[in-house]
């Protein structure tokens, strides 16, 4: 039986549908077999920033609806075998979202799948409690920002209130991936710290990922980032936090910590 | 630690992390379901059948840890009530 994970934030544009596809890139290259979901009906995203979006044919909707079969809506990575998208629609109204159908297609992929990555929809409304409805561990992405830590915070309440192992009075594991950090300007006293975030949401950290140009470079190109290039901070900042979602126990590194002094000049003007 | 740091304007973050840490302490006894205000009439009908306080006296506030959640009632009864119950 597969684990099924969920991605949210409640705020939109911090980083959910990147990292979906560089956790399940990162977790399919340790040959692992990953499906990454798509639940944001009408505005899907994952299948561009996986770069297969000219591959789509029928989606989570279609299968819900039985128009589809599951294997048939199911598309297998070009660059990595183990690792499958399941779209969402872009058509559909996110009502056709049914809790039952969910329920349905989340326990077959299950079946099937080591991993079953569930991007959510930002918000609080249906698509993105029945995209954690079913998962038995989330990963809350944060940036270190007030509004995205605020939002953080209300999806912690839903997650512990609104999910199957909530109401089976079982404890929902979460975990915080904060994303978009910049350890100078956290250093500086213009952003708020990790410690800040993690004393403030107090949920255990999975992974600092770096503010960095690769992430837009990979998604450009229709690339995870773990994949596009692999030797980058962001990539290895989601490999790591890749290996502690498979239960390894590894020190936290902050990324861009530690700096030369030539480093130190150029970030002063480049701030 | 330089002299142009004198002329940088006043570091941002502590404020933020503030501002939130009030915040959330708010919207987390108010967003989670009525418990939090149930609990304050509860306890408070409780107290007043023993010593007389001011119902805004009564705070009930519930804060988060990674395990657990923690109820932190804080009542404030006035001398006099204690001695006129004793």
């Amino acid at each position: 039986m597969g684990k099924v994970i969920v991605v949210t934030s409640g705020k939109g544009g911090v980083g959910k549908t990147t990292s979906t596809a560089a956790l399940g890139a990162a977790l399919a290259q340790r040959n692992e077999r990953v499906v990454v979901v798509d639940f944001d009906v009408g505005l899907r995203n994952l299948d561009l920033v996986m770069g297969a979006e000219r591959r789509v044919v029928y989606d989570l909707i279609n299968v819900i609806q039985g128009e589809a079969k599951l294997s048939q809506a199911l598309i297998r990575d070009k660059r990595l075998e183990t690792l499958f998208l399941l779209p969402a629609s872009q058509t559909r109204d996110k009502d056709n979202l049914t809790p039952e159908g969910v329920e349905r297609v989340i326990t077959e992929l299950r079946r099937v799948f080591d991993w079953v990555i569930c991007d959510s929809p930002a918000g609080i409304e249906s698509g993105a409690t029945l995209a954690m409805r079913h998962a038995d561990m989330a990963v809350v992405v944060t940036n270190p920002e007030v509004s995205s830590v605020r939002d953080s915070d209300r999806i912690i309440g839903l997650l512990d209130s609104k999910t199957l192992k909530a109401e089976r009075g079982e404890r929902m594991e979460k975990h915080l991936l904060l994303t978009r950090y910049d350890a100078n300007r956290a250093e500086r006293g213009d952003m708020l710290k990790v410690e800040d975030v993690l004393e403030i949401l107090s949920i255990p950290l999975i992974g600092i990922i770096p503010e960095s140009m690769d992430v837009l470079r990979a998604s450009n190109i229709g690339s995870p980032v773990t994949l596009a290039d692999a030797r980058s901070a962001p990539a290895m900042a989601y490999f790591e936090a890749a290996r502690r979602l498979a239960g390894e126990v590894l020190p936290i590194t902050v990324p861009g910590e530690k700096r030369g002094i030539f480093g130190k000049i150029f970030a002063r003007r480049a701030a | 630690m330089t002299i142009f740091n004198l002329f940088r304007k006043q570091r941002s973050a502590p404020t933020a992390r503030e501002r939130l840490q009030v915040l959330l302490a708010h919207e987390r006894s108010s967003n989670g379901s009525d418990l939090v205000s149930v609990l304050r009439e509860e306890i408070l009908a409780v107290i007043a059948k023993h010593v007389q306080v001011d119902s805004d006296k009564v705070q009930v506030k519930m804060d988060r840890d990674e395990d657990v959640t923690i109820l932190e009632i804080d009542v404030e009864i006035p001398l006099d009530a204690v001695s006129q119950a004793a």
